[in-house]
């Protein structure tokens, strides 16, 4: 629609272009700028190191694994904030409110969240600890949890606002057609939503795979075991700016082709 | 956050201020005569009181009760002046500072750190005012029965450290090559008070911190002396930042080292010891 006004007056007004471009400029050129001071140089060797290594498998293994729960656990949420459509305010609100909030909190307060509820003397942790010997802090598994915790709302929203922009009459034709609940979920909706789900798998991954702050508070730092890039990078910062300014670069890289790669064919706005 | 050293300071603060005072009065040419030939001598003290300005400290982790409360004290004293600190690990603190951050004084937990500002031509001369020891820290009741470094090595419990790239790990690292002691650390921290969090919240059974933080933390955790702990001495150096290229003005400039010396004379030693700080 928006593209549609454009068109219709020729271009934008001044005004919006100019400080679109300054939008721009604050998004784009602190990334300019670590990419323009990058130890080029050095970077093969700095990114050779085997602390490197560690923390780049670590991160990619903790992110696809936290991006395949996030999709088993988002789409039925995504169904059912839809679905939610038809309740009254009060519910559906607080049911919103709830997947916004991990989104808009500092990570870090999800991290003590996490260790207030799984911690060894969480709510749930200290029984899972005192039953089954069981302590989720500090294992590799707390940085799947943390990522799962702060990339979930992501997926969710993607889903969801693909799900609502879907035309439901092809839901309600397989319905009158006899299919079961499951049966027009499965085959019909999910098709349907494809492109969402794609979109905010993707988001999701590359939101997991930033993680920093629910993660370092949550799941701790030990190298090969909860030490991801993120936290590497950081801790570099302490003695070696070179190093961390090298780490930086590398999640920038990764992001930046997971989206390029994904985004075009599978984003529904760029194939519209 | 609870500071329960802090009433026992109240005597002591109003001790302080006095002293403050009369350092001011006396001008800062001679206390630092008197008192540390090594101080900085603030350039342009005559008067009692200081222009207007905001000075912002940058102090290690560790610092964080200490410095709060000199802060407090030395507002008290020089209403004009605005004091800001920020904690952190004194290694970040330093790259921030080298990378431009805004930043008046530099309190380090370690010499290394201040040695890269000063080596950026960002400080002169600093001074060490504080001394610290490592001390085995464990939560309320011992949970795990800890009774020396030993345990460290023990794989079955939940140990945290600093991370090598900090001061606090540094001294953890010798402290532990000197006994002997392979560690099996479930976590290395990025700064001393993220690791006695994770002590306070009982998550890891054993750490090694400062006993200043073992003091600071309170009922919450309980402190294990370690003897040997006393052949590994942090020494902590404060300096004025002077980046030729800032904006800073007088005021600020000299309000930024009558906090220096504030910190380095009496009433910071003082303040320092009530902390558990030991004197360089």
């Amino acid at each position: 629609m928006a593209r549609a006004a454009a068109r219709s007056t020729g271009r934008l007004a001044w005004p919006v272009t100019a400080i679109a471009v300054v939008a721009l400029a604050v998004l784009v050129l602190p990334l300019v700028a670590l990419v323009v001071r990058a130890p080029w140089a050095d970077l093969p060797e700095l990114l050779a190191s085997s602390a490197v290594l560690d923390a780049l498998v670590l991160s990619f293994t903790t992110a696809i694994v936290a991006t395949a729960i996030c999709l088993v656990l988002g789409i039925p949420l995504a169904a059912l904030i839809a679905h939610a459509e038809a309740w009254p305010t009060v519910p559906r609100r607080l049911l919103r409110a709830a997947v916004t909030v991990p989104l808009v909190l500092p990570p870090v307060v999800g991290g003590i969240a996490l260790l207030m509820l799984l911690g060894r003397r969480g709510l749930i942790g200290h029984w899972l600890d005192e039953t089954f010997g069981i302590t989720i802090p500090f294992t590799t598994g707390a940085v799947v949890i943390a990522q799962v915790f702060v990339a979930l709302p992501f997926l969710v929203f993607a889903v969801e606002g693909a799900l609502r922009s879907s035309d439901r009459r092809t839901e309600l034709a397989a319905a009158t057609l006899g299919a079961s609940r499951w049966q027009v979920f499965r085959h019909v909706t999910l098709p349907l939503v494809a492109p969402g789900v794609a979109a905010g798998g993707v988001l999701c991954f590359t939101r997991a795979l930033g993680e920093f702050g629910a993660t370092i508070t949550f799941a701790g730092s030990l190298p090969g075991t909860t030490r991801t890039l993120p936290i590497a990078s950081y801790l570099a910062m302490q003695t070696d700016p070179d190093e961390a300014v090298a780490l930086a670069l590398l999640l920038l890289a990764v992001s930046v082709l997971v989206l390029l790669t994904l985004r075009d064919r599978w984003l529904p706005g760029a194939t519209a | 956050m609870t500071r329960t050293p802090r009433t026992t300071l109240r005597a002591a603060t109003g001790l302080a201020a006095a002293a403050l005072v009369a350092l001011a009065l006396a001008g800062c040419a001679t206390s630092g005569g008197d008192e540390d030939p090594n101080a900085s001598t603030p350039p342009t003290e005559s008067t009692v009181n200081l222009e207007a300005a905001e000075v912002t400290v940058l102090a290690a982790a560790s610092l964080t009760e200490a410095f709060d409360d000199l802060a407090t004290q030395f507002e008290a004293a020089n209403p004009s002046v605005e004091i800001t600190v920020s904690y952190g690990g004194s290694g970040a603190l330093a790259t921030q500072i080298i990378e431009g951050a805004p930043a008046d004084v530099f309190a380090s937990a370690a010499e290394a750190p201040m040695q890269q500002v000063v080596d950026a031509g960002l400080a002169t001369d600093p001074v060490v005012f504080a001394t610290n020891t490592l001390e085995l820290v464990v939560p309320a009741g011992n949970p795990a029965g800890v009774t020396g470094l030993d345990d460290l090595a023990n794989p079955d419990l939940r140990i945290a450290l600093c991370d090598e790239s900090v001061p606090c790990g540094a001294a953890s690292a010798k402290l532990l090559a000197n006994e002997g002691i392979t560690p099996a650390p479930d976590t290395l921290e990025s700064d001393v008070k993220a690791v006695l969090t994770k002590v306070s919240l009982g998550e890891v059974d054993a750490a090694l911190v400062y006993r200043t933080d073992v003091q600071a933390a309170g009922d919450d955790v309980e402190g294990i002396k370690v003897p040997a702990a006393a052949d590994v001495v942090n020494r902590y150096p404060i300096a004025a930042i002077t980046d030729p290229s800032s904006d800073a003005s007088d005021a600020q400039i000299a309000a930024a080292a009558a906090f220096v010396a504030f910190v380095t004379g009496d009433a910071g030693r003082e303040t320092l010891d009530a902390y558990g700080f030991g004197t360089p």
